[in-house]
């Protein structure tokens, strides 16, 4: 039975389109300019096609250095996804009991998501600025500083993946029915074992998930890096000090280097979640196959 | 530990051997509310010195006095009444800080209302008419990935086609409808709030598409056999059934926009004055009192916007 779809249908269909278009023809755009010619300009039309601008990149002869960082960003990027992974898992975990702090630890990730990024930017900067002064008044006046981009930045990093981190736990914790563990306990496992063979392999979907946003907004995090990172600069830093004084297309050029790196990341996160769901899919029950 | 079992092995320790045994069994069994302590104590541990000691450094920070190159640890109001420098004075002139964050509402009352009708919509569509599940896994996907990817270079995609020799201009003053380029599109209000709306629907999209599908798709069919109109069914069926999400994205959005200075600094050419902007610019200046005071300021208002949305739903029953 298959009835005709109704016009509000046609309507919104349209609407969607045309938001996914304002999604992505801007972006679309910027990655086309980044292949203008040696002549090319910041604006349509294309001078020519190159890949001069993204040479030029990696030549090094730009206004910023590229290579160290990227390097920064992507070892940032890199220990932000493995800390918030094991750090939320374990805390989802933790939520499936009742515990004394759990609405503390609950109200703490949700207050900073939500408190404006600036404020939790400045406050790091502040505390790590007062260890500072306090370790020369008392223990070593050459003391420069402990702000850092794996102290004061990793910190102000994982306050914004985190939050992400523990919802998406939720989510999953939602779902999962909780007799297939009762049942690996009754079989003789050990906790542990409960949770390497049956908890995880059944998650690991969503965690891989959890570790797509915890590099992805690492490494494009901007307004909490702005005060907490330190001396030096991170890459979307960089490019953000580039959209004041740029005048030709290596802005554009950076922009789709950058992007690169984030929809390699997102394809391989997506492509193995999917080969995970096919296998559990096809191997996760052999319910209605019968004995053997 | 027992307090009466404490004492009773100071006078023989003898006597309670065996209550040790058992307790060392139970160690190495863990308890269980150990166990929490131990998968929750990290993360916890993280927001407490990332988080939570610094607000409070904001708060104590903002009560200190300063100079040209630092702080000086000493109570002060400075901070304070450096911010609202002339406030009375200018009455019934609005004073700086006031004009700021007049202009800060308005950019996140117009922001708030665009991404509210967009992402009621889009949601909408992809709850109720979006019918396979692979299809409205796949069009979610396609609404997320450019949350994934970088906001600036998202924020700088719009200058080749908003620029006064951008796209649209060239193309309006080729079909002759306008004889010079628009000089309002790029590095304006017009521009910040298309942005904003751009990088943050997304945050309205998700909570809103969460109510929409826990949503009883009989009670729709009730109420249209019930002979409700699709706009019956929408404001009283619908509507309600989705508060929730309207309310969580609508707090997102607009904690966003109160606090952000980046996409109000490029977008709007670093002329448009902005909450967030100005603890930018006082940090900029090293005056971290008056950014802090600042920081407490924004934070209250942002607090107070918060009480005043989530006394409509209870948001940890909605998670």
């Amino acid at each position: 039975m298959k009835e005709g779809r109704p016009r509000s249908f046609y309507v919104l269909a349209a609407f969607f389109a045309a938001y996914t278009l304002f999604l992505y023809g801007p972006m679309i755009a910027i990655y086309v300019l980044s292949f203008q010619g040696p002549q090319g300009g910041l604006t349509f039309p294309m001078n020519g096609v190159s890949t001069f601008w993204i040479a030029k990149l990696f030549q090094g002869t730009g206004i910023v250095d590229l290579g160290a960082a990227f390097r920064r960003s992507l070892l940032l990027g890199v220990i932000v996804m493995i800390v918030t992974v094991v750090l939320s898992v374990a805390a989802g975990m933790a939520f499936r009991r009742k515990f004394k702090a759990q609405s503390i630890l609950f109200y703490s990730a949700i207050a900073s998501l939500i408190v404006p990024s600036i404020i939790t930017s400045l406050g790091i900067s502040l505390e790590f600025r007062i260890v500072d002064d306090l370790i020369k008044a008392h223990w070593n006046e050459n003391f420069e500083t402990s702000m850092g981009l794996l102290t004061s930045g990793l910190g102000a990093h994982l306050t914004w993946t985190l939050p992400f981190g523990l919802l998406i736990m939720f989510a999953i914790f939602n779902r999962f029915d909780p007799r297939l563990e009762e049942a690996a306990r009754d079989l003789g496992a050990t906790p542990w074992q409960t949770f390497r063979h049956v908890v995880l392999p059944i998650i690991l979907p969503s965690v891989i998930g959890i570790g797509l946003f915890g590099f992805t907004l690492s490494w494009d995090e901007l307004a909490r890096s702005s005060q907490a990172i330190g001396a030096v600069n991170t890459l979307p830093l960089d490019l953000q000090g580039l959209t004041t004084t740029v005048t030709n297309p290596d802005i554009y050029a950076l922009g789709t280097v950058i992007s690169a790196v984030s929809f390699t990341v997102i394809t391989l996160a997506l492509g193995t979640i999917h080969v995970l769901n096919k296998r559990q899919a096809a191997k996760g029950s052999d319910a209605g196959q019968g004995l053997v | 530990m027992d307090a009466s079992e404490d004492i009773l092995h100071q006078a023989s320790p003898d006597l309670v051997r065996g209550s040790e045994t058992k307790r060392a069994a139970k160690a190495a069994r863990l308890s269980p509310s150990f166990i929490s302590w131990l998968q929750a104590g990290p993360m916890m541990l993280v927001f407490l010195a990332f988080f939570l000691i610094p607000l409070v450094f904001v708060v104590i920070v903002s009560f200190w006095d300063y100079n040209e190159y630092q702080l000086l640890p000493a109570f002060s109001g400075r901070g304070y009444t450096d911010t609202f420098e002339g406030c009375i004075a200018q009455l019934p002139e609005l004073c700086t800080i006031g004009k700021t964050y007049l202009m800060t509402l308005k950019l996140c009352f117009m922001v708030w209302a665009i991404t509210l009708f967009i992402g009621f919509w889009v949601a909408y569509f992809l709850a109720f008419h979006v019918k396979s599940k692979t299809w409205q896994m796949g069009l979610s996907l396609l609404c997320t990935i450019p949350f994934w990817t970088s906001n600036v270079i998202r924020m700088i995609a719009w200058i080749p086609l908003l620029g006064r020799n951008g796209l649209v201009n060239s193309g309006l003053v080729k079909t002759g409808l306008i004889n010079h380029p628009l000089e309002w599109l790029l590095f304006s209000e017009f521009s910040v709030v298309l942005a904003l709306v751009h990088l943050f629907t997304f945050f309205m999209v998700v909570p809103i598409f969460n109510s929409m599908v826990r949503i009883d798709k009989s009670l729709i069919e009730a109420a249209y056999d019930a002979g409700a109109t699709g706009l019956q069914t929408l404001v009283n069926v619908i509507i309600p059934l989705a508060k929730p999400g309207i309310v969580i994205g609508s707090i997102f959005v607009i904690t966003i926009v109160m606090g952000d200075f980046i996409t109000i600094g490029v977008m709007g050419g670093q002329q448009i004055a902005a909450a967030g902007k100005i603890i930018e610019t006082r940090v900029n200046a090293l005056q971290f009192p008056a950014a802090a005071a600042n920081a407490v300021i924004l934070l209250a208002i942002t607090f107070l916007i918060i009480t005043m949305m989530s006394r409509i739903v209870d948001i940890k029953k909605e998670l």
